[in-house]
């Protein structure tokens, strides 16, 4: 593989320049709000069931080939198709932490770990044997418009990416904060014997953060394929890097998922800018170490 | 981050096997009895149909099964009593570990040669697997020259390697640049960081400056890549007169769509083996980021009319005519010559056929085959530009349609 060579010295400059930076601080933004909803569910269902959830990735997959049928299939716009395949995916989570998860666990963390790893496994064969290696893209007739912000070009996916990402996760606050539903959840995420006694359904509430949290992939899958491809893999990406952004904005912090996310994809952007797009991801998981070794419960957690 | 799954699914074993008639039994019973029994000439055709390159492996399979057809359609192999040729379609997914798999699979199923393998990386693996059983193998594209430099008797490669190809683009970009009073002095390489683009890049940085082109920077990524905004960025801020890319299809798609879309316009894009951009494909669908592209790339003979038949014959079937499907199709009938001549489905002796092969049957502008040590020496490539809605041959003279548009005029 070839390194990046740089044969004169005022190229090194000329990357310092405003040109190049506020374009790269913004695609960073971009590509890092998709990054912290996959996140944010992650979080969710870390904060209440206190469960990593490895099948996340592959059901961001599965999503995502939701998105992409719609849109060869039945001719559905991702964006909108998002309003379908979310309350979908809320179902399917919903069934599979009631029905599966829960059930096979018996409240036993390794038990678990267990459980959606297999999930996963099953998950991503299955969408292997029906859809092949393949990777498949659509191609939408505005994927290649752009905003003008200054000297920056966005994409017009990217930036409908970014506003949807924002007013998720304000709904989603705003739930939690306000609602019913949304005080249970946080009573069984704090207190769990506590919230049982007074008379919350703990399976249910389990499962409805489980569906909140598979319907986050859900958009995010949605939010995705306009600008990326698609195969039985290519949730594994997404999930690798929001595990670092969940430990860097705090196991359990939505706030957290969201400034992490941002922050991951604008340290994703450098350093595919600076080390090559081949090697763009190593500054993540060098912050990762350095995160586990510095604050260990992250930017927005609490202390353990 | 981008896995394969490297297990070859029983389900498309059962396919690939059910395709060839007799292959799949040929698995399960003793391969020589149906031989003298009078069955076909058994040959494998192995294409990357799923994965990364799906698109180009399944254009590979097009020209080979379409040669296919026609040669059993005129009478089959006459020497051996009319056999008809039977192919045994193997998928190589991709990655040479699917290529070796699927050569072991062919080998088993006892057929007399392969043709194929499209990726470098995958005909490197998938000829020395071949090597092991003697079993003569066809390269369809594969340009890394370590393919034939490794004294492997059975191989053999009918286009040019990367060695003839890059001299040839700089020759050309040379001349294309001095013609138009040297606009271009400084160049950016953007390339896959596979054996293919990375040789490339890796060539081309040797031998640029020795031309007078300063390379202000080198940029490597992984296939697949699906965000080019970066990278486009940087050929931006350093504004190069040239944009050179060695990728493959879809990421070359993008690259140019990217540069579209960012406004970046240098004086000229000019692709050594662009793996779009002297496609029919990429210009139908999006003429205008494909727009004066040139490239150097394999290209059929514009002047012979077998080449312009089968290019209609594709185009009805509803088909792009792309570079794999007339190698493949030109690669077929160079096997089907050499099982000819041998008249017998030996493998040594086809391999001797090859070997001494001087077919000029073929749709492609190299006159006469030639092998030695494996590498079709008339092989060379062509240089192409798009120009309105077509693709023109703009070097060599004799095939040029075209003069080429240097520099590209402003938008």
């Amino acid at each position: 593989m070839e390194s990046v060579e740089r044969t004169n010295a005022s190229a090194q400059e000329v990357m310092l320049s405003p040109v190049i930076l506020v374009p790269a601080v913004l695609n960073g933004l971009m590509a890092g709000a998709v990054y912290a909803l996959v996140a944010l569910g992650l979080t969710l269902i870390y904060g209440v069931l206190h469960i990593i959830n490895f099948a996340h990735g592959a059901l961001l997959t599965a999503a995502m080939f939701a998105a992409f049928f719609a849109y060869t299939l039945l001719g559905l716009d991702p964006y909108l198709a998002a309003l379908m395949i979310a309350p979908l995916f809320f179902l399917v989570g919903y069934g599979l932490q009631r029905f599966v998860i829960g059930p096979t666990a018996h409240g036993e963390d390794r038990n678990y770990l267990l459980v959606t790893l297999g999930l996963a496994v099953i998950i991503e064969n299955l969408l292997l044997y029906v859809f092949r290696a393949d990777t498949r893209t659509i191609n939408l007739p505005y994927a290649f418009d752009v905003i003008e912000i200054g000297a920056a070009f966005l994409a017009v996916p990217r930036v409908i990416a970014f506003v949807t990402v924002m007013v998720v996760a304000f709904a989603l606050w705003i739930f939690m904060q306000w609602t019913d539903t949304g005080k249970a959840i946080r009573a069984v995420a704090k207190e769990k014997l506590g919230a049982e006694l007074s008379g919350i359904d703990v399976a249910h509430i389990h499962a409805v953060t489980f569906g909140l949290g598979t319907a986050c992939v859900a958009i995010a899958a949605c939010l995705l394929i306009p600008t990326y491809y698609v195969n039985p893999t290519a949730g594994d990406a997404f999930v690798l890097i929001a595990f670092t952004i969940v430990v860097l904005g705090g196991m359990g912090s939505i706030l957290g998922a969201l400034v992490g996310g941002l922050f991951v994809g604008v340290v994703e952007s450098f350093s595919s800018m600076f080390l090559g797009q081949s090697l763009g991801q190593i500054g993540i998981f060098v912050m990762f170490i350095v995160i586990l070794l510095v604050r260990p419960s992250g930017l927005f957690g609490q202390q353990a | 981050m981008f896995r394969q799954p490297l297990s070859v699914t029983r389900r498309k074993f059962m396919q690939t096997t059910a395709l060839g008639a007799t292959a799949a039994a040929g698995v399960l019973s003793a391969p020589a009895v149906l031989r003298a029994q009078g069955g076909g000439v058994k040959i494998g055709v192995l294409h990357p149909v799923s994965g990364a390159l799906s698109y180009s492996g399944q254009q590979g399979r097009l020209g080979a099964t379409m040669a296919i057809d026609e040669i059993n359609g005129a009478g089959g192999i006459k020497a051996l009593g009319g056999a008809k040729i039977d192919p045994m379609l193997g998928d190589a997914q991709s990655t040479p570990d699917g290529g070796n798999a699927e050569v072991e699979k062919m080998n088993e199923a006892s057929v007399c040669a392969v043709v194929g393998g499209y990726a470098s990386a995958i005909c490197l693996s998938a000829t020395q697997t071949a090597a092991r059983y003697d079993l003569p193998y066809i390269v369809d594209v594969g340009v890394v020259d370590s393919i034939v430099t490794r004294g492997l008797k059975n191989t053999f490669r009918f286009g040019p390697g990367f060695g003839v190809i890059a001299k040839t683009a700089l020759d050309n970009l040379v001349s294309i640049n001095d013609q138009a009073g040297k606009p271009a002095k400084t160049v950016m390489i953007v390339h896959e960081d596979s054996a293919f683009g990375a040789g490339l890049a890796k060539l081309l940085n040797a031998q640029l400056p020795d031309r007078g082109f300063q390379v202000l920077e080198t940029i490597p990524h992984p296939t697949p890549t699906r965000e080019f905004e970066n990278v486009v960025l940087k050929i931006k801020v350093q504004n190069p007169n040239l944009v050179i890319p060695a990728n493959y299809y879809n990421e070359y798609v993008l690259l140019a769509r990217t540069m579209q879309q960012q406004r970046v316009r240098p004086k000229g894009i000019y692709s050594v083996l662009g793996g779009a951009a002297s496609s029919y494909k990429f210009v139908k669908e999006f003429p205008e980021a494909a727009q004066y592209i040139m490239d150097c790339n394999h290209w059929f003979d514009p002047k012979n009319p077998k080449a312009l038949a089968l290019k209609k014959k594709v185009e009805e079937k509803g088909q792009f005519y792309t570079y794999e499907v007339y190698m493949n199709y030109s690669c077929i009938l160079l096997l089907a010559d050499a099982i000819e001549r041998a008249a017998s489905t030996d493998r040594a002796k086809i391999t001797a056929a090859l070997a001494s092969s001087t077919f000029s049957g073929h749709v492609m502008p190299y006159g006469p085959t030639k092998f030695v040590d494996g590498q079709n020496q008339g092989a060379a490539p062509v240089n192409t530009q798009v120009q309105g809605n077509d693709i023109q041959v703009i070097l060599p003279t004799a095939f040029a349609s075209a003069k080429p548009i240097f520099p590209m005029p402003p938008a």
